[in-house]
Formats: structure tokens, sequence, C-alpha cells
């Protein structure tokens, strides 16, 4: 039986309330959304928090909606809301993508997009994603907000830049035209952690690609990016050649680690033919052919 | 600390150490035991009950996160002595041996049949993809909710009929 080391527990009733719990709580407080990655490291005891401040109640955290040019996702959005959100799957295929293939239905019920990204496991697949598109987040604290691009969020497994007595409120995704995405990954089972996975963004004017995001993950590349895979695609023709060609640089510059998952140049490799894929995916999209 | 949690439509309030997760509150707790306790992994979905509707795995839900919602087990599942159809169609197409699994099985897909009436057998299967039965092999898992959701139309169809 697993059973997690005592700790205090309060609901908060607005974002205000929840950052004046943290702040009374001390450093060593977390907050709680889904749980679905917290509460079994608790239960492990990998986590020990002195309290949590539970913002499931947090009506001012839910819903995906189109602001202006940007597309606004609550930091409590659950997994399965994404998964059936018709405006993420007009502008953003590579996260109903991504999230089809985050654990099961039951997990996407609970666990959070806010929640991903805060864990910040380096096998987590929502922070490839938002990266590949050059998403932001919102974080707010007792001083105020502040706009934070996810490619400068992460500072290393498990750790972002969301400080002590701060929380994160949403993520912005920009919405941009003559757009496609997608996201693939390799799992040993169902709803597995990922072997490796990438996600790319390609922005067509005709056959050229104009802007590029290429998002890996479980490979370690730094904030979950190749941008020098990017760098080599851009301004570039839009052909296979030149997505494998990219997609060669992209698996040179990761560093995976070999674990029970595979050896290195295993999945270096799958990088290759994941960035490959998602390039070519992402373009059929683009052009309105898939 | 007191919670309470409104359990098959009858409110419990007990007072409750914050670690305690759902699973054993409601079978510790409350002694509804029909609620399975797995592999406290959130893996294998033998724990899953409806949270305010939503299906979820209890072992990774605390039970003061269900402090003032409403909590579905297997225990609320029949209506008296008529059983629900997902029920009776795991009884009529032999959707268990051990019936460990069992109990999540039957709140996930009557909360599947709740949205969707009739799913497809790649439906129901994407649905129970995040639960574990090692007896079935799944087919006739699948076979009981299409009985279910079969026997269900026919039923409404019978109503509507003059």
């Amino acid at each position: 039986m697993q059973v997690p080391a005592q700790f205090a527990y309060a609901k908060a009733g607005s974002v205000d309330e929840a950052i004046a719990l943290l702040r009374r709580h001390g450093p060593d407080a977390l907050v709680v959304a889904g749980g679905h990655s917290l509460i079994p490291m608790m239960k492990l005891r990998l986590a020990e928090p002195t309290a949590l401040i539970d913002i499931n109640g947090l009506s001012e955290l839910t819903g995906v909606a189109v602001q202006g040019d940007e597309v606004r996702l609550g930091a409590m959005v659950r997994h399965g809301e994404v998964l059936d959100s018709p405006v993420v799957r007009e502008h953003f295929p590579i996260l109903a993508d991504a999230e089809r293939l985050i654990a099961d239905p039951i997990v996407r019920n609970r666990g959070t997009v806010g929640g991903s990204l805060c864990q910040a496991d380096p096998s987590e697949d929502l922070s490839a994603a938002f990266s590949a598109l050059r998403a932001s987040v919102v974080i707010r604290s007792a001083d105020g907000e502040r706009v934070v691009p996810v490619r400068e969020f992460h500072h290393g497994p498990y750790e972002t830049a969301v400080a002590h007595g701060e929380l994160l409120l949403e993520v912005r995704v920009p919405i941009r035209a003559a757009t496609g995405s997608a996201y693939q990954k390799i799992e040993r089972r169902a709803g597995d952690w990922a072997v490796a996975s990438a996600g790319a963004v390609v922005t067509l004017d005709g056959d050229t690609v104009v802007d590029v995001g290429i998002g890996l993950t479980a490979v370690g590349a730094p904030h979950f990016v190749a941008p020098e895979a990017e760098d080599a695609l851009r301004g570039g023709p839009a052909t296979d050649d030149a997505f494998a060609a990219a997609a060669r640089v992209a698996a040179e510059h990761c560093s995976p680690s070999a674990d029970q998952r595979g050896p290195v140049d295993y999945k270096r490799h799958l990088v290759g033919e994941l960035v490959t894929r998602t390039l070519q995916r992402a373009t059929a999209r683009a052009r309105g052919e898939a | 600390m007191e919670i309470t949690v409104r359990v098959n439509g009858v409110p419990q309030t007990r007072d409750v150490e914050p670690r305690l997760l759902l699973t054993h509150f409601l079978r510790d707790e409350l002694r509804l035991t029909g609620t399975h306790w797995g592999c406290d992994t959130t893996n294998c979905g033998a724990c899953v009950v409806r949270l305010d509707g939503v299906p979820v795995k209890s072992c990774t839900v605390l039970a003061v996160m269900a402090d003032g919602a409403s909590v579905d087990t297997v225990e609320g599942l029949a209506h008296g002595a008529e059983l629900d159809p997902v029920q009776e169609g795991f009884v009529t197409c032999h959707g268990l041996q051990c019936g460990f699994c069992t109990p999540g099985m039957l709140m996930t897909t009557r909360a599947l049949l709740d949205r969707d009436p009739d799913p497809s057998p790649a439906t129901i299967r994407e649905a129970i993809s995040g639960q574990i039965c090692r007896c079935t092999g799944y087919e006739n898992i699948v076979r009981s909710v299409r009985w279910a959701a079969e026997r269900t139309q026919a039923e409404q169809q019978s109503e509507v009929a003059p």
C-alpha cells in the first residue's frame, strides 16, 4: 500500500487566494491540479510537500477560447477537453495528436494542461508540442503577472520558471495562417511515456517553409526543441529531402540517454524518423491535404 | 479534516486525513468494497468511480479533493433489484471471469454510453484502454457493452412505438 507522507491541505476559492495560501504555507507547499503526476510521486515519497493547495475549483482557470490571434487554454483545462475541443482541432492538430497519446482516457479526464507543463517531466508530451507552437504561458504572483515563452519555461527536469508563490494561469498559442502541425510518439505500450516523440509546426508560402517549429520529447533536447534543425529548414523548400536533412540535424543535436526504453543510437534513429514524418504530416495539413 | 461526499446519492460526512485516497475512503471508511483497489499506480483501472459524473481512477484522487462532490460507485449502478443494462450485458455476454476489473469496467462503460449511446467496438476499446482485464482478452467486454447499447436502444424504440 502506497501512502503519501502527511501534509496540510487547502482548497483555493480564487487565484488570489491560491497565491496567498502558497505564501502562507511556505516554500514546500505545492499546487495540486489533476494530481495525476504529483499524487503518484507523493505515494512513492518522491515528493513530500508540506501542504497541497487545490486549484480544482477555480473556474478562472478553465476553458479553451480564441482571443484575437491567439488561443487561450486555461491551466485547469483537462487533457480530455483539449482532445475534444473544436478550436484545438481546427488550429492546432499537433495538440490533438499529442493528447491522444497521453496516458489513457480516464487519466485524461483528470490531468491538466497546466499540471503537465509545471510537472516538467522530461518525457512529457505537451511541453514539446507547445514549444513547437511557440506558445507562451501567463504566470501570476502577488506582485502581478508575467508572460514567459514556453521555450524559456523549462529550467531542467522537473524545474520551471514558476517560482514559489506563483501560479501558472494559462497557455497562449498564436494562430498562424498557412500553417499545419503534427505530433508522433513511439511508446512501448499504449499510454506509456515516450521512448521518443517529435512535433512539427510548418508555415508555408507556396512551397517554401517560411517558419518551422520542431519539438522533441524524452531525448534530452534543451527546452524540448530542435533549433538547429529549424534553422536548417527555415527559408528552404518543403520537400522530403529537406525534411530528411533537417531530421538528421535534429537527431545529431539531441542528447538522449540509454535506459530501459532503449539505447542512444536507437533513440536518435527514432528522432530522425519522427521529425521527418511529422514535418511531412504538418506540411500536408498546411496545404489542406490531410 | 471533515469532508462531505455525496456517494451514490447519500451525503457521507467523515473526518479524514488529507492523505487518504478516495479509493480507501470508499472501501475502508464507507465499507463500499465494490470499488477495487488494484495496482495503486493509476494503470489498471479497477478503482474507477465517477466523480461528478466523470470516470476517474480513485487511487489517484485524494478523498479531500472530493469534498462537496458527488461520487458514484458500482454499488449505485443497479436500481434496486433491476440491473443496469451494462451489468446485464456483462452477465449475458460473459464480460468477466474473475471479476476484479469489472467494477471499473462497468463505471467507465456506463459513462461511455451516457455520452455515446451507440459506440462502435473501436470506440469501446478506446474508452476502456486505461483498464486492464487479464481474463477476457477484452472481446467479451466489447460484446457486453454493445449488448447494453442495443438493449437500451430497443427499449427506447418500444417505448416510443404506439
